[in-house]
């Protein structure tokens, strides 16, 4: 599963670090990339690289609702249902997601291209209701743009985050962005969405 | 006479206002190099006349704690910004470091050399893959054009997904390489943080407000906001307004000046209950509206300043289920470390959801009272006490609306009518 080259790129996380063990979060993330979730052969490995017990990587791993202990989809969906946004739409969004795609929480379609979770406040509530998917912005959604955009994901090609990459990275590739890997695309997308310039807009017009 | 007062926002209109080059040409990192030329102690006295405080919640001054370094004592010392914005409501960080991450690296050069650190981390929350990216190539850009490497070392450290992470002795434990729960205080990170040695942990607007200030002085800052509240800061206006936003204005700014230039709550419907500063500040009404949001201000009239998140909530909103979703939050981000949290978040869930569905009784509010009463101050860390806060402020504002849930044996509210896509029906 992992190859000399994965060890390199491991190795040199770990050297970001004056102490290795600040390394677990990272290392899972890109085992996360590689693997799609964090596997018993992922936790072995980091144990191995770090000195630890695999129990003191586990403990690490399960605290974090990020890392994930089985496969999720290529494109995973979270839709915010903390209290701003459930009550601007999240709960309907959410629910309609769940009938749309015949899957619960934490379910993944049958194909293995969706999977879905409710999530928790992910600071864009100036742009609620929010979905997220492989945690890129997807502002301002409704009941109908969140069932169109799993729809286009199931077909391969889903729209551009509105506050991200020109295209969404799959569930693997940006868990190597938060292992700290740079894919080269930070300069795509937009500086900053309307709700971001509107106190700044406003000024400019003496308000 | 404009009353907001973009500075951290001055460029985020430029569609490069991200890259080096944009941040370069607005006049960046000639904070830093001022401040490098000057001998720490005066940084820290210079943060310290601007009257700073913490941006992050607690309002402490910024100045006064990076002061309590002790110097000369010959360990390492580091510096950690607190990205991991985390506080329902609140999504100031976010933009600010998607439009401009360079303005928070210049900051933590400046920290780095008044604190004698070396050694710089930003812990930033793992659910915003683009804020990730851009930092990452900042931090690149940064070093590939001198401005870190030279003495500076800056890391950029991804979260996971724990709400906790963002209480200061949580996300050390987390940076460590550990499950983040929060450390019993004292020793505070001054004296023993990362690693057991002396640290900052500073909120990302507080030091990406340390470059102006370093630039335009002690003076200029002093000149904006109120008598123990100086400077600007990033409202967060969210929530069932015309116009949500992000609007940076001097400190004492009131709720009602803001929604004017937001164009006030939604078309046809009237302000029910608001957050002055996320969820885990107590609720404020449409009595409230003229409250000066600093931090004297807001804590007089029994909240908290918190992180400036105005989550606007209007009538059609049933405050029994907004409260029970946050108490959700709350019990499932609790790390499990103190009993009163765990516990008693776990109760505060099943006693809500009975009120919220019908079969609660009067009797239950006491019973909510009590539990926030056991829980408030009786933990490491503040997570507890935040739970409790939208509990006793609504019970405070909105007992009849609890009760009438009670005698009406469920929720008189309709949930759709609450959304934004209301008005179209429930597309």
């Amino acid at each position: 599963m992992f190859s000399d080259n994965d060890l390199q790129v491991m190795d040199s996380i770990i050297k970001r670090y004056p102490r290795s063990r600040s390394a677990i979060m990272p290392l899972l993330h890109y085992v996360q990339s590689k693997a799609g979730y964090v596997t018993s052969e992922g936790i072995e490995l980091i144990a191995k690289l770090l000195t630890l017990e695999t129990a003191e990587v586990s403990a690490v791993a399960t605290f974090y609702t990020q890392y994930k202990r089985k496969p999720v989809g290529e494109y995973h969906v979270g839709v915010c249902t903390n209290t701003l946004c459930a009550v601007m739409g999240g709960d309907e969004i959410f629910a309609g997601l769940k009938d749309h795609l015949g899957i619960e929480n934490d379910g993944v379609t049958e194909d293995g291209k969706v999977s879905l979770e409710h999530i928790e406040c992910n600071a864009a509530c100036d742009y609620a209701p929010v979905v997220m998917a492989n945690w890129e912005f997807y502002d301002n959604q409704t009941v109908q743009s969140s069932k169109d955009l799993v729809d286009a994901m199931r077909n391969g090609n889903p729209p551009a985050p509105t506050r991200g990459p020109n295209s969404l990275p799959t569930w693997k590739e940006n868990s190597a962005v938060l292992a700290g890997i740079n894919d080269g695309r930070a300069n795509e997308g937009v500086q900053a969405g309307q709700p971001t310039l509107l106190g700044l807009k406003l000024s400019k017009e003496g308000k | 006479m404009t009353k907001l007062v973009p500075v951290l926002s001055a460029h985020w209109d430029e569609k490069d206002s991200f890259t080096i080059e944009a941040y370069t040409r607005n006049g960046g990192y000639k904070a830093s190099a001022k401040a490098l030329a000057m001998d720490p102690d005066a940084v820290i006295q210079l943060v310290k006349d601007s009257g700073l405080r913490g941006r992050g919640g607690a309002g402490f001054p910024t100045g006064m704690k990076w002061g309590f370094i002790p110097q000369g004592d010959n360990k390492e010392h580091y510096l950690v910004v607190n990205a991991d914005e985390s506080e329902p409501g609140t999504c100031k960080d976010t933009p600010l470091l998607m439009a401009n991450p360079h303005v928070l690296i210049e900051g933590c050069i400046i920290a780095c050399h008044a604190i004698r650190a070396k050694h710089a981390f930003i812990y930033i929350r793992g659910e915003v893959t683009h804020v990730v990216r851009r930092l990452n190539q900042a931090i690149e850009d940064a070093y590939k054009a001198g401005h870190l490497g030279k003495g500076i070392d800056l890391v950029l450290h991804v979260g996971a997904g724990a709400y906790i992470c963002g209480e200061e002795t949580a996300l050390l434990d987390s940076l460590e390489g550990f499950r983040g729960q929060p450390r019993l205080r004292p020793p505070f990170p001054a004296i023993a943080g990362l690693y057991a040695r002396p640290t900052v942990v500073n909120n990302v607007e507080s030091i990406a407000s340390v470059p102006a200030i370093i630039a335009n002085g002690a003076e200029w800052y002093q000149k904006f906001g109120t008598e123990k509240s100086k400077g600007m800061t990033l409202y967060s206006l969210s929530g069932h307004v015309a116009n949500p936003g992000q609007f940076e204005a001097p400190l004492g700014i009131t709720l009602r000046e803001i929604l004017e230039l937001a164009g006030g709550v939604r078309s046809g419907h009237k302000l029910k209950f608001w957050t002055p500063g996320g969820s885990s500040t107590p609720l404020f009404t449409d009595a409230h509206l003229d409250i000066a949001l600093d931090y004297e201000g807001v804590s007089v009239a029994g909240s908290m300043l918190g992180t400036k998140a105005l989550q606007i909530f209007d009538e059609t909103t049933c405050v029994v289920r907004a409260v029970l979703r946050w108490t959700e939050f709350y019990k499932h981000e609790s790390c499990g470390k103190c009993t009163p949290c765990r516990e008693g978040t776990w109760w505060l869930v099943q006693i809500l959801r009975d009120l919220e569905n019908g079969s609660g009784t009067e009797e239950d509010l006491g019973k909510l009272l009590d539990l926030c009463d056991n829980i408030m101050g009786r933990s490491f860390c503040a997570l507890g006490d935040g739970a409790t806060s939208p509990i006793t402020s609504s019970i405070k504002y909105f007992r009849d609306e609890y009760i009438a849930h009670v005698t009406g044996k469920g929720c008189p509210f309709d949930p759709v009518a609450s959304t934004i896509f209301s008005s179209a029906g429930a597309r």
